[in-house]
């Protein structure tokens, strides 16, 4: 029981991770920008395809991850210089409707590019085996390489954030962005890198999880919910609440979805808890999320209130 | 939101008298209550099908009117209403209740209790969080009906066959099926016409122009909007009714966030806080997704390309460009 | 001596290290119009969105009629009789002139869950909102859609609606902000009639008026309350001659 518990434990870390990959430049983008960007978890997905393909083309999945990442910030930053740019400032329900156009065009555009069959990519040889935890407790040497990226990630994002002087133009374009266009900071700029920059953490978390996920065009609209979660619950334009809401999240997911039965059985009978535990267990999350926002509307780290 | 406002109470004022408005929609009602004895004339049965279709996803798009078109709120999981609405016709019948009678209150008791819970909680935040969270609210309506195995699960539910009314069979074939669809939006569309026009319908849309104002004469906006929202999501469940005895067939699909969206799409395309526009946006977008499927498996590619560029090439986004598309005409 | 209508004790508010309002206390008798000058940036209007309850305190009272409001909300405290306008003219731009109006009247006229009665024939509603608009002389621009008024007429509008609330109490902020010499004039004219029915607190930065019309009135400097009194009183106490006149009279 124990065992489970870990195993699980560490999977829903990972799962953290990973959203918190995608929803750190997400939360970034509503709180500089005040862009509701639906296209968000598409990058993601172009991020597993393009490391998918790229790999599949030198035979080397480090390889394929490092071209994986520029292409996906090349992708990014064409998206920003085409579309989202001309968004901001725009009625949130405009932002709304061209951003599920772009979703659209992007998940056909896929389909038509890479078809609609599932690719895989295999789990990189050096990185194949599995690690021994306690006595007889092993977990996939892979997962715990996506936890370790995913942490250095967030420790340089944490750098980034708090040390830099672009760090310093997002904090305060995240908690007054007016105030920082008049203070003479080039907005048009510093929104490109943003952009940029978010797009490349998706595209890195969609290439991470490539190997141990099935890589398809619907791939970015799930993951697209479970950051929109993650971010109203660590507040909007927080990457410290993205980070601590993406580890939460994922810990009520994968525990909730292997203990919820478990602990139903004290209460019901056998069958009907596994029933019933695997019924609600996917909405743990959602329900995790309207606790949160019942007490804080406008999240756990609010960069500023909810408007 | 304030934006959004302006440009719902910038609409051209109204240009055609009671009487000539009143004479166009007795002229399209006497035309669809002809649709069905035409198609069979002419040998495209299909067509009553498509229309009921239209008319379903009309009602649905009607009730988010209500929400975003005279509310001003964003809502992006309008879908789950239209599925619980299903589900609620697909459980009953599984369970040998096939009487709309009972079938149509559950589902809109039901839908009516979803939104006064999930609505509580989304309308105390605005902008950006009202929009995300009734998504992942619709949302987890979807995950809740994939993983219920009990009913189907991924796969969905087959109905036993279509509902029946105080034991009739009245609904049984397509042309019965399109009359009742009709009946249910013509009375919904006159019936949302008045609530519009009514005290209630006047603090909404005061709420929707200028919240502060409100609050200064002494109105809180938040129970008028719940009160909205439930309505909405209730009459969307009545969409979701009648979707399921069409398809006689209920799946998780109904209810996916892309329906939302599409829904959203509909509302924008027909012109927010109409009516009869949103009506007329589920027909244009449902026979788009008809022809372009005709012609690709790709279609929504085309609807992408549509919606970015409608958004980028008009100022005022759709809206706009149907208030200005309605001032040229 | 009867009690004062509005009464506002050590009221404070502090953004940070900054107080916006400092210790402020204040008595407005029934009847009286009660003006509050003071230079820019002295806190008026956060003043306001106190005493109207849209903005929360963060120490002090102030008490309607005798009623402790302090922790009620702007809707609540419109019910209780305390209407505020607004500086900057916030009407519903997309409504008619009368139905502005006759939504303030709906707020006090039963209930608003009513879904199926035409709200613009209900008789009732629409004439006290007539006559809200006729102690302002806007009635003849009733039929109007209220974005298509002049300023001052939007100004106008503004008083009609805080007077269809049917409050005692009117905070009227900055009623002449943006107004031409003969919209002023106008608006002037209007508040000197008001007075005989409500009771004011006028926030207003032309001394012409606010000395042709108040009662009494408050000096406010950087939050804090430096004088009080009537006008004359005001006029020449060194305080205020010092601080709020300034180089001027030291000149």
């Amino acid at each position: 029981m124990l065992n489970l518990f870990l195993i699980q434990a560490l999977n829903g870390v990972q799962l953290g991770i990973l959203l918190f990959l995608v929803a750190a430049g997400l939360t970034l983008i509503f709180g500089v920008m005040d862009l509701i960007n639906l296209a968000h978890g598409a990058l993601y997905m172009i991020g597993a395809y393009l490391s998918a393909t790229l790999t599949a083309a030198t035979g080397s999945f480090g390889l394929g991850l490092l071209l994986a990442l520029p292409a996906t910030l090349a992708f990014g930053l064409a998206l920003e210089l085409l579309v989202v740019r001309h968004l901001y400032g725009r009625d949130h329900l405009d932002q709304v409707l061209a951003t599920f156009g772009l979703i659209l065009i992007l998940n056909e555009g896929v389909r038509i590019v890479w078809g609609a069959a599932p690719m895989s990519v295999p789990v990189p040889d050096a990185l194949s085996g599995s690690v021994r935890l306690v006595g007889t407790l092993h977990y996939p040497l892979y997962r715990v390489a996506i936890i370790a990226a995913g942490l250095a990630t967030a420790l340089g994002l944490h750098l980034l954030v708090n040390h830099t002087r672009l760090g310093m133009r997002l904090r305060a374009g995240a908690s007054n962005g007016p105030m920082v266009a008049a203070l003479g900071v080039d907005i048009r700029r510093l929104f490109l890198v943003v952009f940029g920059l978010g797009a490349m953490l998706a595209g890195f978390a969609g290439a991470m999880v490539a190997p141990i996920l099935s890589v398809d065009p619907g791939m970015g609209d799930s993951v697209l919910i479970l950051t929109f979660v993650v971010i109203v619950i660590g507040g909007v334009g927080s990457v410290r609440g993205a980070f601590v809401a993406g580890i939460l999240v994922g810990l009520a997911d994968q525990l909730g979805r292997t203990f919820g039965p478990i602990l139903l059985r004290s209460v019901m009978d056998a069958s009907a808890a596994s029933q019933t535990g695997r019924t609600l267990a996917p909405m743990l999350i959602y329900i995790l999320m309207a606790a949160v926002l019942f007490f804080r509307p406008s999240g756990l780290f609010p960069a500023r209130g909810a408007r | 939101m304030t934006a959004l406002a302006a440009r719902v109470t910038a609409e051209p004022p109204r240009r055609r008298a009671a009487l000539p408005g009143a004479a166009l929609a007795g002229l399209v009602l006497a035309a669809l209550a002809a649709l069905p004895v035409a198609a069979e004339a002419a040998g495209l049965p299909f067509l009553v099908v498509t229309a009921t279709r239209m008319m379903i996803f009309g009602l649905a798009a009607l009730s988010l009117d209500l929400v975003l078109g005279y509310g001003a709120m964003v809502s992006f999981g309008h879908a789950a209403f239209i599925g619980l609405g299903a589900y609620a016709v697909g459980i009953l019948d599984a369970h040998g209740i096939r009487d709309l009678a009972i079938q149509a209150p559950a589902a809109a008791l039901v839908c009516a209790l979803f939104a006064l819970v999930t609505g509580a909680i989304s309308l105390r935040t605005r902008g950006v969080y009202f929009i995300m969270i009734t998504l992942a609210f619709g949302q987890m309506a979807y995950f809740f009906m994939v993983s219920l195995a009990a009913y189907g699960g991924d796969d969905g539910l087959p109905l036993s066959g279509r509902s029946t009314l105080f034991g009739m069979r009245l609904i049984a074939g397509d042309p019965a099926l399109f009359y009742c669809v009709l009946a249910v939006l013509t009375v919904a569309l006159l019936t949302l016409r008045r609530v519009v026009a009514s005290r209630f319908g006047r603090v909404l849309r005061g709420s929707r122009d200028n919240a502060l104002r409100m609050q200064a004469i002494g109105f809180s906006p938040l129970p008028y909007r719940l009160t909205a929202y439930v309505m909405a999501g209730a009459i969307a469940g009545l969409a979701g009714v009648l979707l399921a005895n069409q398809a006689e067939f209920v799946s998780p699909a109904y209810m996916s966030w892309q329906r939302s969206g599409e829904l959203i799409v509909m509302v924008v395309l027909g012109g927010m806080g109409t009516l009869v526009g949103p009506v007329a946006g589920a027909a244009a977008l449902i026979a788009l997704e008809e022809v372009l499927a005709h012609y690709s498996d790709h279609w929504r590619l085309g609807l992408g390309v549509m919606l970015v560029a409608v958004v980028l090439l008009s100022r005022g986004g759709l809206a706009g460009l149907a208030a200005k598309l309605g001032r040229r005409a | 001596m009867t009690a004062p209508l509005l009464s506002v004790r050590n009221l404070r508010k502090s953004y940070g290290a900054l107080k916006v309002t400092d210790d402020v206390s204040l008595d407005v008798a029934s009847g009286e119009l009660h003006a509050i000058i003071g230079p820019n940036g002295a806190g008026k209007t956060t003043l306001i969105h106190q005493l109207s309850g849209s903005l929360s305190s963060d120490s002090g009272s102030v008490h309607l009629a005798g009623e402790d409001v302090t922790h009620l909300s702007m809707v609540a405290r419109v019910r209780r009789g305390l209407a505020r306008s607004f500086q900057i003219t916030s009407i519903l731009d997309g409504f008619s002139v009368l139905e502005n109006v006759a939504l303030a009247v709906q707020a006090r006229s039963g209930s608003s869950f009513r879904f199926f009665r035409p709200a613009a024939r209900e008789a009732a509603l629409n004439d006290a909102a007539v006559a809200a608009l006729s102690r302002v002389g806007l009635a003849d621009r009733a039929g109007r859609r209220a974005g298509s008024l002049s300023h001052g007429e939007k100004r106008q509008l503004e008083l009609a609606v805080a007077l269809a609330t049917g409050a005692r109490l009117l905070l009227l902020d900055e009623p002449l902000a943006g107004t031409g010499p003969e919209e002023s004039a106008i608006l002037v004219g209007l508040m000197r009639e008001l007075k005989a029915t409500h009771t004011i607190v006028l926030i207003e930065h032309d001394m012409d008026a606010v000395f042709a019309l108040a009662d009494r009135m408050s000096v406010l400097v950087y939050g804090r309350v430096i004088a009080s009194g009537r006008p004359e009183a005001v006029r020449s106490d060194p305080a205020v001659r010092a601080a709020y006149l300034g180089e001027e009279e030291a000149a």
